[in-house]
């Protein structure tokens, strides 16, 4: 069983959606701790503001759980945009404490480095694989993702980043640590592309 | 690479995909969830789908037909058309889409802006600004399908938009809507210089050139109805979307 987190931001059912067009039929969105306790694997969705998400978080009652399943007891989760953003220890955005999961924290674009180019960095854009990782192989050529962010990852630890991307100048867009997974881009939108990386996570 | 978003925008009213010129003469196109289904097989970059009858009868959005739409939908997907609460932008969210276009909110209901992009971010609040000429050339902002106008500067429209959290602003020609002969080239320069969000231009393209035209001229992404609906020269209905190989020899696609 894949369980969503569902903590009341956005973007649950795409999520579903995709995974049931990969043939996961065994997917729930749920808020319930009895259905995290029970998940084989996680998926920690977000769109929005990193306080109001996080705050959903504490609100759905659901941080302490989470901590569990992740860290104590090393469920895979994939984080995917706010998710990841959350899963940092903190970030520009608000005044919120992250998850912490990520020797990282959550910044905004360096508007001074992007070359007249607009923020929210929103589209498509390629990514380069950082290292060996069970999501997507290293030497995957043309992988692109639908983004829509105005904040990303910054990691402290170079050994944690999965995946970048170029948007003015290179930013994270993906982070690993052990069973913990980040990706700041959309892979239940971005098609065939996000059917990879999806099915790959599945499959773990 | 570089991607320019090149999206389709299709039109719902009453359940049915229409397409009109100039905001007028909407025909019947066919089941919008069917040319979701072949938009996504042909891998549109992104999808906005409005719903322009649900302002008109006063009726909120159809939250069914988003879930179908949503469902065959694995690319963004935008969506709009009578919303006017927070609960419905979050249960549009919830549904699939990744962004709301508002566009009526923007005159009656500002703070819905301010609020929405507080709680859900800027980059899932999309405003349509739709806008048209008076007898005497100005430039007239107008909604609800072109009914209401409104004299006011775009530019000092959008600043206000943009400061109460709008994250990506769609330029809209009713005078271009469905003419096949290029975007309005001058406004959507005047608007992209000013403006610090993407701008999507929308009216008018007929062809990739076209788009690489509102590109060259500040546009940060490019839509369009007629043309991907459209086959020329007899506008018979066939639904198409270029290839890779297509935007890139249009440089809408480049390094």
């Amino acid at each position: 069983m894949i369980t969503i987190v569902d903590y009341n931001v956005g973007n649950l059912l795409s999520i579903s959606n995709m995974f049931k067009k990969i043939g996961q039929k065994d997917v729930l969105i749920s808020n319930r701790a009895e259905d995290i306790q029970k998940a084989e694997k996680l998926v920690l969705p977000g769109v929005g503001h990193f306080d109001y998400g996080m705050n959903s978080l504490k609100t759905s009652g659901l941080v302490e759980i989470l901590h569990q399943r992740v860290v104590r007891e090393r469920t895979p989760i994939l984080g995917i945009c706010l998710g990841l953003q959350l899963m940092t220890q903190g970030s520009d955005e608000g005044e919120e404490m992250g998850l912490g999961w990520f020797k990282a924290k959550t910044i905004g674009f360096d508007v001074s480095r992007l070359n007249g180019q607009k923020i929210p960095h929103m589209g498509w854009s390629d990514i380069e694989v950082s290292k060996d990782n069970p999501l997507l192989p290293s030497n995957s050529l043309n992988m692109r993702y639908y983004f829509v962010h105005s904040f990303h990852v910054d990691a402290e630890d170079d050994k944690q980043i999965l995946f970048k991307c170029h948007y003015g100048y290179d930013f994270v867009a993906g982070m690993q640590s052990e069973n913990i997974f980040g990706v700041q881009f959309h892979p239940e939108k971005s098609h065939k592309y996000g059917m990879v990386l999806l099915s790959a996570f599945a499959n773990l | 690479m570089k991607y320019t978003r090149v999206i389709p925008v299709l039109l719902i009213d009453d359940g049915a995909l229409v397409k009109s010129v100039k905001f007028r003469n909407h025909k019947y196109i066919g089941d919008p969830i069917n040319a979701v289904k072949i938009f996504n097989e042909k891998r549109v970059d992104e999808i906005c789908i409005l719903d322009i009858s649900a302002s008109k009868n006063g009726r909120s959005p159809d939250m069914e037909l988003l879930k179908d739409l949503a469902s065959e939908a694995f690319m963004p997907l935008s969506y709009g058309g009578g919303i006017s609460s927070l609960e419905e932008i979050k249960d549009i969210l919830y549904n699939g889409a990744e962004k709301v276009v508002l566009q009526r909110a923007v005159f009656d209901k500002p703070d819905l802006i301010t609020q929405a992009s507080r709680q859900f971010g800027s980059q899932s609040i999309v405003v349509c600004i739709d806008y048209d000429f008076d007898l005497f050339g100005r430039i007239k902002v107008v909604y609800q399908n072109g009914r209401k106008k409104v004299r006011v500067s775009i530019n000092d429209l959008i600043k206000k938009l943009v400061a109460f959290g709008a994250g990506e602003i769609i330029l809209q020609s009713v005078n271009k809507d469905g003419t096949l002969d290029g975007y309005d080239l001058k406004v959507i320069s005047e608007v992209s210089k000013e403006c610090e969000v993407p701008v999507i231009a929308l009216g008018g393209a007929g062809s990739l050139e076209n788009m690489k035209q509102a590109v060259d001229s500040g546009a940060s992404a490019v839509a369009a109805g007629s043309y991907f609906i459209y086959q020329m020269p007899h506008k018979a209905v066939l639904i198409s979307y270029p290839d890779s190989d297509q935007l890139i020899e249009a440089g809408l696609i480049y390094s």
